[in-house]
């Protein structure tokens, strides 16, 4: 009833403000709609504009030239799109987009598997599973760089934990397992560590995936008795799947520019065996100061990012349509 | 919502007991890092880097004195000129032949992170309301490319966003301050609050506004008294996610402050005591370190899914 009385009213004064003049209206309401939305929205932009968009176009404009930072008396000169061309046909820049790929690609797949299968297993509602959810969740909330640096104890040969508990069950003496040091081991070893870190985040989004799957399908399914592996394979897998590739693609995008644990587990190193693209990109800003080359670098990966994400989302659209 | 005990789609007994136990075998796993931080922190630095690793072992806070402190080696007799040691890490520090000789830089740097998280997150979470109201509820030419803008700013790798930025602070001296940090993170959360912001606006009925404004209310004080105290568990979501951000952001903490300004996590990891690292030490700095988010990551279990996914799932 009162409901209604409102909704009655509304028009009403709907219709009574539609009918005021403007300066009226202003004064009755003292701001207009329009000024509050600008007035509320404005400042954000404002900021957004000083702190990202115009050290963007900053950046845009140095990568044609081969200024660097630590020399500011010295004369600029215009490059033109030299340090572009430099990056894209460098062999050192692919190798890093090389150890990137390797690095997104391992774990994207493992996290999604592990992930998944969590979730798919906490469906099954046991005792106690928001308890040990919560539990699995918390490492997904620490610091990168904090968990970074802890890891780095626990994969130091001799007396890391890590260490101590592989040699145990493989019997390789400790020694032997440099999991930082080692070419063959540094990657896998960054890999098992963001695999630790962000298996619950794919886990937490699966879990909402097959928990929006409404329960008469599986019903009608059992009614029609599909087995259960047919039940997964055409329910619970295509249904759960935009879920998925949501988190595929935060993911992607994050490992894509990962910096914080690789620059603290091993620095790029041994050699640059794990130099993924954002620790190129710092030794070249901040070590070397070639900042006009690396402004360029990080076009180029800020494009990448963009273009990947956008293609992305489109599959996903369409997915999420089916 | 759940289906019925008695439902054909109810998973049995052993299936529900078998995910059970892999599902905790997996939980238990992954908290062994965790612990062991945590153990690492109550032990001495001999026991810390003893082999096989320690899984008894003696409970002592040298690696919280450690942390707090910076110590100089000194020779057994000026240790023995010295009066009576006062307090548990005078003494230990003595038994390791040295003195202490001041405050180490963790306590300011903590301080550091707390200003410069508490001052980000309101900022963030109060520009995050306005603009996030303002898409809500009005009609916002282009909003939808607005919107996307805002959240495309997040997707920059930081380092690529740091080089404008540290030319462009040390051109306003704002390099290694707290004032520029915080406005950093500002505008880096700013995109998280508003999406954030945005879905629980909407979840707002209107109708409360609109029937405020037909009492007489205006515009804001409709938004002040009405919109603001439903959204109150929406804010405080959002005002933990940006602070549990800023509170672990590391890449522009280490690339645009050395000094002052540092925050903790760059700090963190170059604790280092004789020969190598203070392993106690570090670990003593990470648990505090993460105690505030591990009671956050309680608090905040039911908002999760959605601030990790900027709004895009909701349970």
């Amino acid at each position: 009833m009162t409901d209604a009385n409102a909704t009655l009213l509304e028009r009403a004064a709907e219709t009574a403000v539609r009918a005021t003049p403007a300066p009226v209206a202003t004064r009755v309401r003292a701001l207009s709609d329009r000024a509050v939305a600008w007035l509320f929205i404005a400042p954000t932009m404002v900021l957004l504009l000083a702190i990202n968009i115009f050290p963007l176009i900053w950046a845009i404009q140095l990568s044609f030239t081969n200024y660097r930072a630590n020399r500011p008396n010295e004369t600029v000169k215009n490059v033109g799109l030299q340090n572009y061309e430099r990056i894209l046909t460098d062999s050192d820049t692919w190798l890093a987009m090389q150890a990137t790929a390797h690095f997104v690609f391992w774990t994207i797949v493992l996290q999604t598997l592990i992930g998944f299968s969590l979730a798919y297993l906490i469906d099954r509602k046991f005792r106690g599973h928001a308890f040990w959810t919560t539990v699995i969740l918390v490492p997904m909330m620490l610091s990168p760089a904090v968990v970074g640096n802890f890891w780095r104890f626990l994969y130091e040969p001799q007396i890391g934990l890590f260490t101590y508990i592989v040699s145990f069950f493989s019997g390789i003496p400790p020694s032997e397992i440099a999991m930082l040091s080692s070419v063959k081991l540094a990657p896998w070893a960054i890999i098992i560590v963001d695999t630790w870190m962000w298996t619950p985040y794919v886990m937490l989004i699966c879990l909402a995936g097959l928990r929006s799957i409404p329960d008469y399908i599986y019903e009608a399914a059992e009614v029609d008795r599909a087995s259960p592996w047919r039940q997964f394979w055409s329910i619970t897998l295509p249904m759960a799947l935009p879920f998925i590739m949501l988190a595929v693609l935060f993911r992607g995008i994050e490992n894509f520019k990962m910096f914080d644990m690789v620059n603290l587990l091993t620095g790029g190193g041994p050699g640059s065996t794990t130099e993924v693209a954002s620790i190129t990109l710092k030794r070249e800003a901040f070590e070397k100061w070639r900042t006009g080359f690396s402004s360029a670098f990080a076009i180029i990966l800020f494009v990448a990012v963009f273009g990947l994400a956008n293609i992305y989302v489109k599959v996903l659209n369409k997915v999420k349509s089916r | 919502m759940s289906a019925s005990a008695h439902s054909v789609i109810e998973p049995s007994a052993t299936s529900k007991r078998v995910a059970g136990a892999i599902v905790i075998l997996y939980a238990v796993i992954t908290m062994i890092p965790l612990f062991w931080i945590i153990a690492t922190s109550f032990k001495t630095p001999p026991d810390s880097i003893a082999y096989p690793p320690k899984v008894v072992f003696t409970p002592s806070i040298e690696g919280y004195c450690n942390l707090f402190t910076t110590r100089t080696r000194q020779t057994a007799e000026y240790i023995q000129s010295l009066p009576p040691a006062t307090n548990f890490c005078d003494e230990t520090t003595r038994k390791r032949n040295m003195v202490i000789a001041g405050q180490s830089n963790f306590l300011p740097r903590f301080v550091n992170s707390l200003i410069i998280a508490f001052g980000s997150t309101f900022c963030a979470v109060f520009l995050g309301t306005l603009t996030a109201y303002g898409f809500s509820r009005f009609k916002v030419p282009l909003a939808d490319d607005l919107l996307f803008f805002i959240l495309s700013t997040r997707m920059m790798p930081p380092i690529a966003v740091a080089i404008p930025i540290y030319l462009m602070y040390r051109e306003l001296g704002l390099s290694d301050t707290a004032l520029g940090m915080i406005l950093l993170y500002t505008a880096v959360n700013v995109s998280l609050a508003v999406w954030l912001l945005k879905g629980f606006i909407d979840e707002i009925p209107r109708e409360y506004e609109e029937a405020a404004m037909i009492d007489g209310y205006s515009r804001l004080q409709s938004f002040w008294k009405v919109v603001l105290p439903q959204a109150t568990t929406g804010i405080a979501a959002t005002a933990i996610f940006c602070l549990i951000f800023a509170w672990n952001e590391y890449a522009f903490a280490a690339l645009l402050t050395s000094g002052t300004a540092q925050t903790a996590p760059p700090f963190i990891p170059t604790i280092i005591g004789e020969g190598g690292q203070d392993w106690p030490a570090v670990a003593a700095g990470t648990t505090i370190f993460l105690v505030p988010i591990l009671v956050f990551t309680i608090l905040l279990r039911k908002q999760l899914l959605r601030g990790i996914t900027f709004g895009a799932v909701r349970k």
